[in-house]
């Protein structure tokens, strides 16, 4: 597909060009509203919310503030959340004992409404970005910790064979210890999984992060988007809601990077490069 | 020539222990799922292998050989009897063993040359000596310039050369091979047969070959071992490949002394494999 881009561009400007049309005062006769002004009300428009956005990256510039906030927040909770969640999903798939006894704890966990936790987060943690990042943290944690342990556990103990016996008997014959085996086997065999969930934490972060300011905050996008939608902003809460779509594409794209980077060794498809 | 089971394998260099030696070993396992199924791979096998010398066992398919390699290199416990590397009973993992996989057992996360130097580096070789010693023996494998390739880009041919370097990189006294060139095509395997040979030959390790094919058995060993159809495999002959080294194994397959050792052998290994044809065909 080599006009792939191309397709891509043009289906937004599509859908942006049918936002305007549908919105715009006057242009269209009333099929839905009284009156040729609710479509706006309701839907806000894309020029004024373009405008919203330029003036506050270019003109006034105090969305940098509050930006800094939020992605201070979604980058502290990514990258505690992964981690702890690596390091759990790892510590119980490796040991069956803790895994067993925690099993049904694990389920509970997972099966609970996590976003629910930010009014409870603000309460421990206060209004500023602790909580935020609390609410994060257990948001991507879990994400990370269930694709790690899910595909360790039943990887190395059930016999699914993707850490294969063989690397692993090889490893151990090598003189590997069993932490050089964590380091130099289970870790890199778990990467794959790590990534394809990591792309998933990236929005969850954000959600984290945007959710916790909503509900309570002094500053971050959230609490803009919370402050325009107390006056029926309804352009301003459609940029905070752009923006920060459009950096949790970034962040996306910079865990793309760091995958194609780390995961080099693996074949992918379509690569016929035999010697 | 030919042995019963019973008698004891004669010691080459009976001044010393056997390099490796497995003494009325049986491995029963037991199905994870209904701990009433068992099934006994292989019984109350007898075999030594002395410093330096090359013994291959040969066996129809499923007869419990890799079974028999796992026991010596200690990943495997067995059952009952006792492993013994010069002359020590094995504990855990046999660390004067390196052990080269039917499989595919590279870390595809790891380069050629990453995966020749992991048993240095996890001996705790500082990293540019490891990195150089790995580098001479993928030289060593006909692969130098192949270093920074991971394992998905080479051939297979190319992937056997990095195992047998990663697994004699670490200068074993004891290496244990299973079926290592089975996945190779015919030309490739000639050639590495007599690579691996002429490594061997320089310095003399003790090797035990397992295979199925009985050609690379005698063109390769100083002794050839056979084994009975599964379950409940046996050793049930032994033969002496009087053939002079150093060998070219293309070569030999037309001399009469290995046409003459290979009636006599497969005279042995036609039943059985016959046998274990039979059982497959029962159980599908």
């Amino acid at each position: 597909m080599k006009h792939l881009r191309l397709y891509q561009i043009g289906l937004l400007v599509v859908l942006v060009a049918f936002w305007w049309a549908m919105t715009k005062p006057g242009l269209l006769p009333n099929l839905m509203f009284d009156n040729d002004r609710q479509a706006a009300f309701f839907f806000g428009e894309p020029l004024t919310v373009a405008s919203r956005i330029w003036n506050w990256f270019v003109i006034t510039g105090d969305i940098y503030r509050n930006l800094l906030v939020t992605l201070t927040e979604t980058l502290l909770a990514f990258g505690i959340g992964s981690v702890l969640g690596l390091a759990g999903g790892l510590w119980l798939a490796l040991s069956p004992l803790a895994s067993a006894i925690l099993e049904p704890y694990v389920k509970a966990a997972n099966s609970m409404p996590r976003i629910i936790l930010a009014p409870i987060f603000a309460v421990w943690f206060g209004l500023g970005i602790a909580s935020k990042v609390a609410l994060g943290v257990t948001l991507v944690f879990f994400i990370v910790f269930f694709n790690v342990f899910f595909n360790v556990f039943f990887n190395v103990y059930q016999g699914v064979k993707q850490v294969s016996p063989e690397v692993l008997a090889n490893a151990r014959m090598l003189g590997a210890s069993p932490r050089q085996l964590l380091r130099h086997v289970y870790l890199p065999s778990a990467t794959s999984w790590v990534f394809s969930s990591l792309h998933t934490s990236v929005g969850l972060a954000f959600v984290g992060a945007a959710v916790g300011e909503y509900l309570g905050s002094s500053q971050g996008v959230g609490y803009l988007i919370l402050q325009a939608e107390g006056s029926f902003d309804i352009n301003t809460v459609m940029a905070g809601i752009l923006v920060l779509t459009g950096f949790a594409l970034v962040l996306d794209a910079l865990v793309g990077r760091i995958e194609r980077r780390l995961m080099k060794w693996q074949p992918r498809s379509g690569e016929t490069e035999k010697l | 020539m030919t042995d019963a089971s019973a008698s004891p394998a004669p010691d080459p260099a009976p001044s010393s222990a056997p390099a490796l030696s497995l003494d009325g070993v049986s491995c029963t396992f037991i199905s994870r799922d209904s701990p009433g199924q068992r099934y006994t791979a292989v019984a109350d096998v007898r075999l030594a292998v002395a410093a330096g010398e090359f013994v291959s066992v040969v066996g129809p398919t499923g007869c419990g050989k890799s079974t028999l390699l796992d026991v010596g290199a200690g990943l495997l416990a067995p059952s009952t009897g006792t492993v013994a590397v010069f002359g020590r009973p094995l504990e855990g993992i046999n660390k004067r063993a390196g052990y080269m996989f039917q499989s595919e057992s590279l870390m595809p996360w790891r380069t050629a040359l990453g995966n020749v130097m992991a048993g240095l580096e996890f001996r705790g070789l500082p990293l540019p000596e490891a990195r150089a010693q790995a580098g001479e023996w993928l030289k060593r494998v006909g692969l130098g310039g192949f270093g920074d390739r991971y394992p998905h880009q080479l051939s297979g041919g190319m992937r056997k050369r990095t195992s047998l370097a990663q697994t004699l990189a670490l200068d074993p006294d004891i290496i244990l091979m299973d079926e290592p060139f089975s996945a190779l095509d015919i030309q490739t395997r000639q050639l590495m047969e007599n690579e691996g040979l002429e490594l061997w030959q320089r310095k003399r390790k003790a090797v035990l070959f397992i295979t199925h094919d009985l050609d690379e058995a005698i063109a390769m060993s100083d002794r050839v071992l056979v084994m009975s159809a599964g379950p409940a495999a046996r050793m049930i002959g032994e033969f002496m490949i009087d053939i002079p080294r150093p060998r070219d194994v293309a070569e030999i397959k037309t001399s009469a002394r290995f046409l003459e050792l290979h009636a006599a052998i497969w005279f042995v290994l036609r039943e059985e494999v016959l046998e274990g044809y039979a059982q497959q065909l029962r159980a599908a």
